[in-house]
């Protein structure tokens, strides 16, 4: 199942798991394979305040570099720090250990304005 | 064959140095409080010279190189380095000049950087140049400034954007960056050219300057280049030229001609210099009269026939590089035009167009070629399909070619094409090595389709083969205490 | 001449298959309009002849080898020993390309491999990278990394005793990318370290500090490097390589990031360059090295092999975001450096910095016999020093009297900063025999009191 229907999608393939006032934030399936074996992440600052649509942090792997986009505005509550030394949970798991950061959403009205996982499915993974 | 590191070969006691004769009862600490000492010596290997002589001579022969190689590497110009530029180079007389001696004892160097500026004028079409950039990525930081303090002075700061094209060469956007500017990149059209109508739509009061390479990156002349200069002047802004394809322009067009007001060129692209493994290199800038006051200090001057160093240049960007450019490199550009002259370097660019058009013509009912159009010194290929239907991707038709002793050509890169391949031939290659790489291409489309598998296992005619970039990156190991 | 090897033949079967007539009409897609005209350059020469040209313009020089030169500033007169030619200028080497496909850089790579781990040596830092332009940009790119490395200061402090020219190019890379450089000034040759206080802010990223200095003295970069953690920010050490035999290195001083010129290390003066750039780091700051960097790994039959790593850093891959624009090496003269290191080893390495100070102290020690001579500052040096001379002629007319001696006294620092003090800064290496010092004495003594 590589788009949980329980997720949220952005346009710029991150996903958000929405509880309450809160997010979890990561990368899609299709990211991770697009970008193949992630070498580092360079993790957002916690406490650090992000409009939607802004590029918080960034996915390293041999041959790119990708920023990652906040799907909605808010502040950066935690972050994956197992991430630091094993970057590749996000291929091997990226809703779930490869999770990259929990947000405090300010604006709840954006999370609507988010794709939907088969629409997500149907227009960004061809 | 491994070859150890050279730490692996250090044993205590052995020694390869020796040192003036120098007798003396003082003691360092006589000279230097014991504070400011170190604790201990560095660790560097301890070994004896015909260890050192073999130890490196066995990893020069692990290297390919354009004296051993065929290397079509596109956007690189990987033409012949002739030996009589290292003759020069080593000649008594250039070597041993220190750069604050005074001026009246180098007077042959600088009238040979002088002369070699005159001389890039005149092939580019330019006013003035600057020796200075130590490299084409260095030579565009430099441009980038000069075209910054253009604006400023004509109180235009306002201007803090410039534009890119999309297949261009990724020190452009890093070195306008570098500078200060917000990078715009605007996208090709179906031709592999700038988009005019989306460079219209770019352009305002906001732009400082278009970077173009002409021919592109795709290997395609921008033919619109006049009207791509009027449009940019018409806005305000300034034209800066990437000289990394010039090679098929000389002696037939020149960017000074075409409207460009800052260029810069590589020596070690289009005018022969080694590429060293890596460096040095050296990137000279060139201006439209304009500019000429914002180039980097010191400038050379002459009066009759006497040559100095002038600091007084007051509008002047300052300085990219301590001294006055990587002078080695300087003198091997130097023999290269005297030897060739302009008719040299006039046929050098018509074969370089020669031999990238055959190649192409031959190869072109194998390959998928998507901007075949008037295609100059370098063209390129597309293994998209390829990499869909076999799962052989660019990556891996480099690896055979390793396997037959030819430099594979540039991989992924323009971004705008797929699994591209970029095939720069030169001039300086003889038709058997072309028909030689022809036949290579060939028969990875004929294995191809009867054994994709066989690509992912290779090279393995090589010492190692398909290193793990992955954990390289994960857990870098950048020095031999970490290993 | 050209270097065209394509005969007559061969270009009429090429022009066949491509179907053009001439080879004038190989480019189609250049308009009229634009092509050049009559272009003013001469027609080639033979190589015979390009040979005579080149050399008149070599005799018009008079290089060292025809002075006895003192001269330094940041270009340094060093023995270089015929290895460091022989095996550099090896074809395999010099025309090779940048080693991105490993398979076919094996040498290149594991040689800038071992150069890293050398400079690491020497500096007694982490991580190093292959090389960068010179010890200018280096500066520039430390005070970059610097900057980037506390996202948010905004000023940076740079010694006033750091060489004029690197204060330079740092001013030139760092006033477009909005950073406020605070000039610290020196004070009898150094900075004191007190005076720090006064300059440092919440807004300062960090301080970049040479030692020896431009003028030849020993920093107290300890306390310096102490003041700025206390801050929160980050030390970058500009050094003479070769100093680092006998003084102590970047990190036990409490450096984050050394930087230098590795001219001396193997590399001719060649009036400027091609020279190198050196750069190393502690391990936390290694992902905001600028430029390229070798890694060991294996390959896939597990063998050990090096390639070119942390590449998502750089320009072809972060473009507009990258840690620096910067895209080449200096990856010959770099070459040059390992291939010298290896042959001085730890002790030459040792014994050679120190037969540099000792020299330069004796020099300095008769310098000071000479009448209306002194040092200039009371500070502890290693091969360079100021002499303040007292004389009713002119520094640059006494150094004209010594050139007539065949004599390159040393350097006039006002001749690169109109506003330093008028003094002759003097390098000695070990180069200079003692017959050569006491010449100097000699000439410099008349130059200064003879009439």
């Amino acid at each position: 199942m590589n788009y949980p229907d329980t997720l949220k999608y952005s346009s710029s393939h991150e996903w958000i798991k929405v509880e309450g006032n809160k997010g979890i934030v990561g990368i899609t399936f299709f990211a991770q394979k697009e970008l193949g074996d992630i070498v580092f992440v360079e993790l957002p600052e916690m406490g650090k305040s992000v409009k939607a649509k802004d590029a918080c942090c960034v996915v390293e792997s041999v041959k790119t570099a990708s920023d990652i986009y906040s799907p909605v505005s808010g502040k950066i509550t935690a972050i994956n720090d197992k991430l630091d030394t094993n970057p590749e949970l996000i291929n091997e798991d990226c809703y779930g250990d490869g999770w990259i950061f929990e947000i405090e959403i300010t604006d709840q009205s954006e999370i609507s304005k988010l794709l939907s996982a088969q629409d997500y499915k149907n227009q960004y993974t061809k | 064959m491994e070859e150890k590191l050279i730490i692996e070969k250090s044993f205590p006691g052995r020694k390869s140095y020796s040192l003036p004769c120098w007798e003396s009862d003082e003691q360092i600490q006589d000279c230097i409080p014991q504070k400011y000492l170190r604790n201990e010596k560095a660790e560097l290997p301890e070994t004896a010279e015909i260890d050192i002589v073999r130890h490196f001579t066995r990893l020069s022969q692990k290297n390919f190189s354009v004296d051993t190689n065929f290397y079509p590497l596109g956007s690189c110009t990987m033409k012949y380095n002739p030996k009589f530029n290292e003759q020069v180079a080593s000649m008594d007389g250039f070597a041993h000049l220190h750069p604050l001696q005074p001026q009246s004892t180098a007077q042959g160097i600088l009238k040979l950087m002088y002369h070699l500026e005159k001389s890039l004028s005149a092939i580019c079409g330019m006013d003035a140049f600057t020796l200075h950039p130590s490299a084409g990525a260095h030579g565009e930081l430099t441009g980038m400034l000069i075209i910054k303090a253009f604006h400023k002075k004509n109180n235009q700061s306002q201007r803090k954007d410039v534009i890119v094209p999309d297949s261009s060469h990724g020190t452009n956007p890093a070195s306008a960056c570098m500078a200060g500017f917000n990078v715009i990149t605007i996208p090709s059209d179906k031709n592999g050219m700038v988009d005019l109508n989306k460079l219209k739509e770019t352009l305002s009061e906001n732009t400082a300057a278009l970077m173009l390479t002409n021919p592109n990156t795709l290997g395609v002349f921008e033919v619109n280049v006049k009207e791509i200069a009027r449009l940019v002047h018409e806005a305000g802004a300034l034209l800066y030229y990437d000289g990394a394809n010039l090679n098929p322009l000389l002696g037939l067009a020149r960017p000074g001609d075409m409207g460009f007001d800052v260029v810069h060129v590589n020596l070690h692209k289009t005018f022969s210099t080694p590429h060293g493994g890596g460096g040095p290199g050296s990137g000279p800038v060139g201006v439209k009269k304009r500019l000429i006051p914002f180039l980097p200090v010191p400038r050379i001057v002459e009066n009759n026939d006497v040559y100095s160093l002038d600091e007084t240049n007051p509008d002047s960007i300052g300085k990219i590089t301590a001294f006055y450019g990587n002078t080695g490199v300087i003198l091997r550009a130097y023999a290269y035009f005297l030897i060739n002259g302009i008719d040299g370097l006039t046929k050098s660019a018509q074969i370089a167009v020669l031999n990238s058009n055959y190649i192409m013509r031959r190869l072109e009912k194998y390959y998928n070629i998507p901007y075949p159009a008037s295609v100059m010194h370098e063209f390129v290929i597309s293994l998209k399909e390829e990499a869909e239907k076999l799962g052989v991707r660019a990556i891996d038709v480099a690896k055979w070619l390793i396997d037959s002793g030819i430099h594979p050509p540039t991989i992924y890169f323009p971004l705008i094409v797929n699994e591209a391949l970029m095939i720069e031939p030169t001039e300086t290659e003889s038709k058997e090595t072309l028909d030689e790489f022809i036949a290579q291409m060939i028969k990875i489309k004929e294995t191809m389709a009867q054994n994709p598998d066989l690509f992912h296992h290779l090279p393995q005619k090589t010492d190692i083969s398909r290193p793990n970039e992955v954990i390289a990156a994960r857990n870098p190991v950048l020095t031999w205490k970490k290993i | 001449m050209d270097y065209v090897p394509a005969s007559p033949d061969d270009i009429r079967k090429m022009l066949d298959i491509v179907g053009v007539e001439k080879i004038e009409d190989i480019v189609k897609s250049v308009p009229s309009d634009i092509k050049a005209g009559k272009i003013d350059l001469p027609e080639g020469i033979s190589e015979f002849d390009a040979g005579i040209e080149i050399k008149k313009l070599a005799l018009l020089n008079r290089d060292l080898d025809h002075y006895i030169s003192f001269l330094g500033a940041g270009a340094y007169d060093h023995f270089i020993p015929a290895v460091v030619p022989g095996l550099a200028s090896r074809s395999e080497f010099v025309t090779a390309y940048t080693p991105y496909q490993p398979e076919a850089s094996q040498g290149t790579l594991q040689a800038i491999f071992e150069y890293q781990s050398m400079i690491c040596e020497i500096t007694g830092l982490d991580v190093a990278n292959a090389s960068l332009y010179d010890g200018g940009s280096a500066c520039a790119e430390a005070a970059m990394m610097i900057v980037n490395a506390h996202p948010g200061k905004k000023e940076l402090l740079v010694a006033e005793s750091v060489h004029p020219y690197y204060k330079t190019v740092i001013q030139t890379y760092l006033e477009n990318i909005d950073v406020k450089i605070k000039i610290v000034p020196s004070d009898k040759g150094v900075i004191n370290p007190q005076t720090i206080d006064n300059f440092v802010s919440c807004d300062t990223a960090g301080m970049i500090v040479q030692s020896p200095n431009f003028f030849g003295c020993i920093e107290d970069v300890k306390i310096l490097a102490d003041k700025i953690h206390n801050i929160g920010g980050s030390l970058a050490m500009a050094c003479n390589p070769i100093s680092l035999g006998i003084l102590s290195s970047p990190r036990e001083l409490g450096a984050d990031i050394a930087i230098g010129e590795g001219q001396p290390l193997g590399v001719d003066l060649c009036y400027g360059g091609p020279y190198f750039g050196f750069i190393s780091c502690r391990e936390n700051l290694m992902r905001k090295l600028p430029g390229r960097i070798v890694g060991a790994t294996l390959d896939h039959n597990n063998k050990r092999c090096f390639v070119l790593t942390l590449q998502a850093r750089e320009q072809h891959i972060r473009r507009e975001k990258a840690t620096s624009n910067i895209c080449s090496n200096q990856a010959l003269m770099a070459l040059r450096g390992c291939i010298y290191l290896c042959w001085l080893g730890k002790e030459g390495f040792y014994e050679l910095s120190k037969q540099n100070a000792l020299k330069a102290h004796y020099a300095a020690k008769l310098a000071c016999g000479i009448k209306g001579v002194s040092l200039a500052f009371n500070t502890p040096f290693f091969n360079e020093f100021c002499l303040r001379i007292e004389s009713g002629i002119k520094l640059k007319d006494i150094i004209d009297r010594t050139c007539a001696q065949k004599v390159f006294a040393g350097v006039e620092i006002r001749q690169l900063d109109a506003n330093l003090p008028d003094l002759l800064l003097v390098s000695v290496t070990e180069k200079r025999t003692g017959e050569e010092i006491n010449k100097w004495v000699q000439v410099l003594d008349n130059a200064i009191n003879s009439k």
